[in-house]
C-alpha cells in the first residue's frame, strides 16, 4: 500500500516538474522537434545552440528529478551550508589540540572507514582565546606523578615520529620546529628532598633526567646565579619547546582528511533524558542521558541541534560550563551530584623580552624555585618568561589584557637574581591566556562522570594540557571505542578522586 | 528506503572528493611556488587518490612499507647481544648497515665490502671498545642509535649525508658525552637548529662538522651561537653561500606576492 502511494507521488512529483518549465520553450521544442530529425547531421551554428540548450534543460531536469526521490537530501528552503549535521555519532565540544587529538584517535582507532561520524564544534577558529595557541609550547617528563611522565614518553614518542602519524599524502611533511633545549628545575633547600624523589620517580619511569650539585649547574651553565641553589635537575632528552600552532594545525588537518567534520559554532544548549534510581542506601540518584546539543551558529540567531550519542567536552577553560549546562555541581550538598565541578579559566601572562646579552643556544627551559620561569624564544637574544600568580592575587578572568606591573614586580626580581645579565631587558611584548585550570588538584580529569553516561571528559590539564594531548586523545578514544583504557591507564585521572576528595597533587606545579 | 541506501555511497564519495579539494587548494595556497610539478606518474596517482579511498589505501600502505624495512633494519640487535655480547652487536649492526669502524687500539678499520658482504673478523673482537665509528651516507635511524649506545669510549662519530639523522636522533648523542671528541653531521637534510642546541651535552667535543645543511635559515648566526655553546670545538661550516641564499629567498618572496 504504502509503495503504492510513494510511486503515485513520484509520478505526480514527475508530472509537476515537467509542467512547471517554461511554457514558451516547451511549445518551440514541440514545434520543431520533427523537421528536425532528418537533417541532425548538416546542422547549422543555430542548431547547435538549439541542441546545447536542450541538454542543458535536459540535464537540469534529470538533476530536479533525482533531488526529488526520496532518500535525497534535497529540500525546497535554502540551507545554510555551514549548519552541523543534524546527526553525529560523536560531537567533540572543543576545537583545541585535545578535541582535535581525540578526534584523530576515534578515526584511527575506528575499524570501517566511516564507522564512526565525528563532529567538531569549535565556536572561534580563529582561536583567538584558545589556550592551545597561546601556551608556552614546553614538553617536559619532569612529573611527579608516573602517569604525567608516562603521558609524556607517550607525547615524545607521538612528535618524533609525527609524519607517520599525522602526515597527509602528498602535503608538505610536517615540522613542529623542535627546540631540544631540556628543562632545568632549581630547587632551594627545602625543596631539594622532594626534587630528588621526583628523579627517582622520573628514572623509573624511563625518562632520561640529571641531577645537578650547584658546581655541576655553575660549571654547566656560566651565566646562572647559584645562590640559594641547592640542587637542580636537567632533563637530556625528550624535552624543549614546540610550535603549538603547528601541532594544532596538524592534528586538524589529518583528522579532517580522514573524514571528522569541522564545525563553527557554539554550543549554548544540551538537551538530555533524566532516569530516576535507586542507589544502594535508598537515595535517589538522577542519570541524565544527552540526546541533542544545540549549536548556535556565530554572529547570527541560527541554530541547529545536533543529535548525537557521544558527547566528548574538550572546551578547555571553559568545560566548566558545559557541566553546568547539565547541571554538575548543582544537585543536594552530600551527594554526587553536588559536587562542583572543578574547572575554571585561570588568567597566565606570557612575557617577550630582548636581552641580547643574554644566554645563547643552549638555554634551558629554566624554572626556579620562586615560580619564575623563561624559555629562549627564536636566536635573536628573546626570550619569553612568566609565573603564576599567587592564589590571592588572581587576575579577573573576563578578559585577556596583559597586567605589566605583574612583570615589573613578581618576574623580574627573581628573573634579575637567577641571571644576573636579565638586569638589562626589554619587554617587547606581551600576552596573556587562559589556563584549564583545575582547582581540585591541578591535573587533567578524564573520563565519564558517574551520572552522566555519555559525557566524556579531557580537560583540565592545567597548565600542561598541551603536552599531553596525544596521550590523551589516545586514550579517550580508547575509553569511548574499547570501553577501558588499553594502552596506558589513566584512570585515576578519572571523576573518583573527586567525588572522594582524594586530590592527587603534582609535586612541582608550574 | 531503497533510495537513501542507494545514494549513501554516492554521497560520501562525492563529499571525500571535495575534502581533499579543499586540502588541495589550501596546500597550493601554502606551499612556496619554487616546488617543481611531480612527474606525470605521481601527478596521476595524486589525482587518483583525490577520488578513491583505495588508491589512497594503497599509496599509504606502500609508504609504511617502506617505513618498516627502514625500521626493520635498525631494530635493536637483541639477539646477537645475548649470544655474543654488546660490543659484537654493535659492530654487527655497523657492518650491515654499510658502515665501517675502528677498536681501541688498532690502526685498521673495518669496512664492509661491496654488496653488503663483510669480514667476520670482528667476532675475534669480543668485549672490545669502539673508538671510531663511520655511518655516513647509511640510512641509520633514531631507533638504531640504541645498537651503538653502550660505546663509552667513543671518540669519533661520523654522520655525513645521513638522510634518516634527525634533531631527535642528536638529542640522544648525550651518552657519549663523557669520550666524544669528533662529531660530523654534515649534509644531513634533516637537522635544524632546534636539534643542533642539543649539542650542548658534548661538553668534550673537539671538531664539529656541520657544513650544507639544508633546514639551517641563518647559518651565520648559527655557527657563532654555536661557537659560543662550545668554546673549545672547532666548528667547520662550509656548504653556505650566505650571499646566494639572500638572494633566492628574495626571489621566491616576490613570486609569491606576484602570484596574489
Ligand atoms: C600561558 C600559558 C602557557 C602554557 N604553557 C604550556 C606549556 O608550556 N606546555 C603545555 O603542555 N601546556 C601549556 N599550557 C596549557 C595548555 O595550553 C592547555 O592545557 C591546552 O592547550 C588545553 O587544550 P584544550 O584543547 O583543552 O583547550 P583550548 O585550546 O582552550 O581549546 C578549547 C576550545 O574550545 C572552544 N570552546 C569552548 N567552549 C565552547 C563551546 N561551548 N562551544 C564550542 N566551542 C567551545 C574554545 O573556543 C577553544 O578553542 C599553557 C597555557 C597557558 C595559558
Amino acid at each position: 500500500m504504502s509503495t503504492w502511494r510513494r510511486l503515485h507521488v513520484k509520478a505526480r512529483t514527475a508530472r509537476g516538474l515537467l509542467t512547471s518549465g517554461p511554457v514558451t520553450e516547451r511549445h518551440t521544442w514541440l514545434h520543431r522537434h520533427l523537421p528536425l530529425c532528418q537533417s541532425l547531421s548538416t546542422s547549422t551554428p543555430l542548431r547547435n545552440d538549439f541542441f546545447k540548450d536542450l541538454e542543458a534543460q535536459l540535464a537540469a531536469m534529470r538533476k530536479k528529478a533525482a533531488d526529488a526521490l526520496p532518500g535525497s537530501n534535497w529540500s525546497p528552503f535554502e540551507i545554510n551550508p555551514n549548519l552541523p549535521p543534524e546527526r553525529a555519532d560523536i560531537v567533540i565540544v572543543g576545537g583545541g589540540v585535545v578535541g582535535w587529538s581525540v578526534a584523530y584517535w576515534l578515526k584511527k582507532k575506528e575499524m570501517v572507514r566511516g564507522g564512526v561520524k565525528v563532529v567538531v564544534i569549535e565556536k572561534d577558529t580563529t582561536y583567538s582565546k584558545a589556550s592551545t595557541v597561546l601556551s608556552a609550547g614546553g614538553i617536559r617528563q619532569q612529573f611527579s606523578l608516573p602517569e604525567n611522565i608516562y603521558l609524556s614518553l607517550v607525547s615524545a614518542f607521538f612528535m618524533r615520529n609525527i609524519n607517520e602519524y599525522l602526515g597527509v599524502l602528498n602535503e608538505d611533511p610536517i615540522d613542529l620546529q623542535f627546540n631540544h633545549s631540556g628543562y632545568l628545575f632549581l630547587a632551594n633547600e627545602d625543596v631539594a628532598h622532594i626534587m630528588e624523589e621526583n628523579y627517582n620517580t622520573q628514572l623509573d619511569a624511563g625518562a632520561k633526567v640529571k641531577l645537578l650539585s650547584p658546581t655541576q649547574l655553575k660549571d654547566k651553565f656560566p651565566w646562572i646565579n647559584t645562590d640559594g641553589v641547592a640542587l637542580a635537575s636537567y632533563g637530556l632528552e625528550n624535552e624543549g619547546s614546540f610550535d603549538p600552532w603547528t601541532l594544532l594545525n596538524a592534528f586538524r588537518r589529518k583528522a579532517i582528511s580522514m573524514g571528522v567534520i569541522q564545525c563553527r559554532g557554539e554550543v549554548t544548549d544540551i538537551n538530555y533524558t533524566s532516569q530516576l534510581l535507586r542507589n544502594m542506601d535508598g537515595d535517589q540518584v538522577e542519570l541524565r542521558r544527552i540526546k541533542s546539543v544545540k549549536v548556535q551558529m556565530p554572529n547570527s540567531l541560527e541554530y541547529q541541534p545536533v543529535d548525537c550519542a557521544i558527547v566528548v567536552n574538550a572546551a578547555g577553560a571553559f568545560s566548566g560550563k558545559l557541566a553546568e549546562m547539565m547541571g554538575i555541581g548543582y544537585g543536594p550538598e552530600n551527594t554526587i551530584a553536588g559536587v562542583p565541578f572543578p574547572v575554571e579559566p585561570r588568567k597566565r601572562f606570557v612575557y617577550v623580552v630582548h636581552c641580547p646579552n643574554g644566554p645563547g643556544l643552549d638555554t634551558p627551559f629554566l624554572i626556579d624555585y620562586s615560580g619564575v620561569y623563561f624559555r629562549r624564544e627564536g636566536l635573536g637574544g628573546n626570550f619569553i618568561a612568566g609565573a603564576s600568580p599567587e592564589e590571592s592575587e588572581e587576575p579577573d578572568t573576563s578578559n585577556l589584557e596583559v597586567d605589566h606591573q605583574f612583570f615589573e614586580e613578581k618576574i623580574w626580581p627573581s628573573l634579575a637574581n637567577r641571571v644576573p645579565a636579565f638586569e638589562k631587558l626589554k619587554v617587547s611584548s606581551a600576552w596573556a591566556g587562559f589556563y584549564d585550570y583545575n582547582t581540585f588538584d591541578q591535573n587533567g580529569i578524564i573520563g565519564l562522570h558517574p551520572l552522566i553516561p555519555n559525557m566524556y571528559f579531557a580537560t583540565g590539564f592545567s597548565g600542561h594540557g598541551l603536552q599531553h594531548s596525544p596521550g590523551v586523545g589516545r586514550a579517550v578514544a580508547e575509553l569511548i571505542l574499547d570501553g577501558n583504557f588499553q594502552t596506558l591507564d589513566l584512570s585515576m585521572f578519572g571523576f573518583r578522586r573527586i567525588l572522594a576528595q582524594e586530590p592527587m597533587l603534582e609535586k612541582n606545579i608550574v | 528506503m531503497n533510495g537513501a541506501v542507494m545514494s549513501a555511497p554516492i554521497m560520501s564519495l562525492h563529499r571525500c572528493y571535495q575534502r581533499s579539494a579543499l586540502l588541495f587548494t589550501a596546500r597550493r595556497l601554502l606551499s612556496s611556488s619554487s616546488v617543481s610539478p611531480p612527474p606525470l606518474h605521481r601527478r596521476l596517482l595524486l589525482y587518483l587518490t583525490q577520488r578513491f579511498y583505495d588508491v589512497e589505501l594503497f599509496l599509504s600502505w606502500r609508504f609504511q612499507k617502506k617505513r618498516e624495512r627502514l625500521e626493520g633494519k635498525n631494530a635493536y640487535y637483541g639477539y646477537t647481544k645475548r649470544h655474543h655480547g654488546p660490543d659484537i652487536a654493535t659492530a654487527y649492526y655497523i657492518l650491515s648497515m654499510k658502515g665501517s669502524l675502528r677498536y681501541v687500539g688498532q690502526s685498521e678499520w673495518l669496512h664492509s665490502k661491496r654488496r653488503g658482504k663483510f669480514n667476520w673478523d670482528f667476532l675475534n673482537y669480543k668485549d672490545k671498545q669502539l673508538q671510531d665509528i663511520n655511518m655516513s651516507h647509511t640510512l641509520i635511524n633514531y631507533r638504531g642509535m640504541e645498537n651503538l649506545e653502550n660505546q663509552r669510549s667513543l671518540r669519533t662519530l661520523s654522520l655525513r649525508g645521513c638522510p634518516e639523522v634527525d634533531d631527535w636522533f642528536l638529542a640522544r648523542l648525550h651518552v657519549f658525552q663523557d669520550s666524544l671528541e669528533e662529531l660530523d653531521i654534515s649534509h644531513c637534510p634533516r637537522i635544524t637548529t632546534g636539534g643542533l642546541a642539543a649539542l650542548r651535552h658534548l661538553k668534550g667535543l673537539q671538531r664539529l662538522d656541520v657544513s650544507s645543511l639544508p633546514k639551517i635559515s641563518s647559518p651565520g648566526l648559527v655557527v657563532i651561537l654555536l661557537e659560543e655553546m662550545l668554546p673549545q670545538c672547532q666548528i667547520t661550516a662550509t656548504g653556505y653561500d650566505y650571499m646566494l641564499r639572500q638572494e633566492g629567498e628574495h626571489e621566491a618572496e616576490e613570486h609569491v606576492l606576484g602570484q596574489r
